[in-house]
């Protein structure tokens, strides 16, 4: 049963779950017999289930990527590795609290994770900036990733970030700079790079820890090259049509692997992760395996030659 | 974007308005009424003001290369529309209201030439074609544009002027950034020389990947250079921006910009770092 904050979609199955736990309740509570009315309810929840989840609008699930109990970056880096070690600071002006890195063990193997972090009650929220790295964030990302490649660890990267900071600071300290140099650089460290969209991967934010040799998308997360609320105000001068540019940005996962920008969609469970944070903690780990196990084959020269392709022949245009 | 639009939106209607005949312009930043063959003389500059109007891709490249010459290539490719998009209008008839306008298929116009005897590798933008914004085929171009200064082993300029990242093509046009911007790690490994050359305005996208990463990077005058747009920001942090903020004054004042070069001194400036990184092939034989 889910507790605590729902969406709006969730609520018929919300109800459905409670009135089965209350007929549980109340049957083992008075020793009366209902297995066979709750087995018929059972089944009815798993039919509205099965419905509700089969036809979600792109809007319902950017809902979903920002669903407040959906796992978070440092969630997963501790149910799917060991030992994690966080790593701080850009070495130059600060410790970006919404970008998280750091060395961990996956199966025993040495690895560096980087993510966006998003918080959970205002004041992490706060503390976390919202998920809203500033250059600093992509500047200690960098720098975690050189150390990664010196070292020769892989690199996992998580996304979830609904967008690069927009403030003073940020463009004082050159965020178009830092975003630029990460995609530069990382198409040169000598190390597998295996990312995943874990929730929200919007524009150049997302982007500037994005680039790598795979690339994975959860089922219930987007990607896109801007919001659908920043797209709604720019293009329908509307803020409230979001739900109108999330259909036509085309930004949920299925999409983005028919356009075929991604390796893989990796699902989650029904509902979405949250419903089972450990099952979709799986089945990124094996994402990340299975990823490992072939670039692991490679030569440094072959790993970036190959990197270097796979976006090379992004883009469709007609000549 | 939308700021940029209403921007342009505005000085259409003035123009309408106030010089019918085409023969006068009236200053943005002075807002003196200038003689248009004055104008054209001072290369689009206010002299009163120095105020620096946006030109368009063909007068830079008028402006920047030998005999004002280039050798046009990828002129054919043109924007498909892979998300189907469609907002208030269809992006397809965008496309084609902004290739009527300005005569080219898309946004960027790209080539060989010489500046100052140096051969180049050039890509102009052009800001009338849907605000300069980077879709597949900006993203493409500028990406056989880097590969021809490869193969040739010759610089590469590009100028810029751009709102960003073109939204009606979704996610193809993010991944523009990470294409162009590794296709440069292969250029920088090359030790070829990039000058990257930013204009009124350069945000966003294309600020955030091959404009941001050129060895040496110059820009015109007070253009808007940035990550987001100045009223995205205000409306997050809730004050007023600085006077001045994200100008190129302000980029320089912040360690991101090497050079600003008035109009009239492009061509020089981008000359002597031309010069000053590009050493020739030794005989013409190799
Ligand atoms: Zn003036």
């Amino acid at each position: 049963m889910i507790e605590g904050p729902y969406l709006d979609f969730e609520k018929p199955i919300l109800d459905l779950e409670k009135k089965i736990s209350d007929m549980v309740e109340f049957s083992q509570a008075e020793n009366i017999e209902l297995d066979s009315e709750i087995k018929s309810l059972r089944g009815k929840l798993k039919k509205l289930q099965d419905n509700i989840f089969a036809e979600l609008s792109r809007w319902q699930r950017v809902q979903l990527a920002r669903h407040p109990k959906r796992p978070y970056t440092l969630d997963y880096i501790k149910m799917i590795s060991t030992d994690f070690v966080q790593l701080h600071g850009d070495r130059y002006f600060a410790d970006d609290k919404a970008m998280v890195c750091g060395f961990a063990r996956i199966d025993g193997r040495p690895v560096m994770f980087i993510g966006q972090q998003k918080g959970r009650d205002t004041k992490s929220k706060l503390h976390r900036n919202f998920g809203m790295a500033n250059p600093e964030g992509y500047r200690k990302a960098l720098r975690c990733m050189h150390m990664a490649n010196k070292f020769g660890r892989p690199i996992i990267i998580l996304i979830d970030t609904p967008g690069a900071f927009p403030g003073i600071g940020a463009e004082e300290r050159g965020q178009a700079e830092s975003i630029a140099r990460n995609l530069r650089e990382m198409a040169n460290l000598e190390v597998p790079i295996i990312i995943t969209i874990i929730g929200e991967g919007a524009s150049g934010g997302a982007l500037g820890i994005g680039l790598g040799d795979r690339v994975f998308m959860l089922e219930n997360s987007w990607y896109s090259v801007i919001s659908p609320e920043g797209c709604s105000a720019i293009l329908w001068r509307d803020a409230a049509k979001a739900p109108e540019a999330a259909e036509a940005l085309k930004l949920v996962a299925k999409d983005v692997e028919a356009l075929g920008l991604i390796d893989g969609l990796i699902p989650e469970p029904e509902g979405g992760a949250h419903r089972d944070p450990e099952m979709t903690a799986r089945n990124l780990k094996g994402y990340i395996l299975k990823s490992l196990e072939e670039v692991d084959q490679l030569e440094p020269a072959e790993l970036l030659k190959n990197r270097i392709l796979k976006y090379r022949r992004m883009g469709v245009y007609s000549e | 974007m939308d700021w940029f639009r209403k921007t342009k939106a505005g000085l259409v209607s003035q123009q309408k308005k106030e010089i019918p005949d085409g023969l006068w312009t009236k200053c943005k930043g002075c807002s003196e009424v200038i003689y248009s063959r004055i104008l054209e003389e001072s290369l689009w500059v206010c002299p009163s003001c120095n105020y620096h109007f946006r030109i368009n891709a063909n007068k830079i490249i008028k402006l920047l290369l030998d005999d004002g010459q280039l050798e046009r290539y990828d002129e054919n490719l043109s924007s498909l529309d892979p998300l189907k998009f469609r907002d208030s209008k269809k992006y397809t008839d965008r496309i084609v209201a902004s290739q009527k306008k300005t005569g080219d298929l898309d946004a960027v116009i790209c080539g060989l030439g010489s500046i100052d005897t140096v051969p180049v590798s050039i890509a102009v933008m052009n800001f009338d074609f849907m605000g300069g914004s980077m879709g597949s085929v900006v993203g493409e171009k500028i990406a056989r544009a880097i590969e021809r200064s490869i193969d040739r082993e010759i610089p590469l300029v590009i100028v810029s002027c751009s709102g960003g990242a073109r939204m009606q093509e979704g996610i193809l046009s993010l991944m523009q950034m990470a294409k162009t911007s590794a296709l440069l790690a292969v250029l920088a490994k090359k030790k070829i020389t990039y000058i990257s050359v930013l204009t009124n305005p350069t945000t966003a996208g294309v600020m955030a990947s091959y404009a941001s990463l050129g060895d040496i990077i110059i820009a015109e005058p007070k253009a808007l250079l940035g990550f987001a747009g100045p009223r995205v920001i205000q409306q997050t942090i809730g004050q007023d921006l600085p006077e001045g903020f994200q100008s190129s004054e302000f980029f320089q004042e912040h360690g991101f910009l090497d050079v600003i070069s008035e109009r009239k001194d492009l061509r020089k400036n981008i000359s002597l770092c031309l010069h000053y990184t590009y050493t020739p092939p030794k005989s013409l034989g190799n």
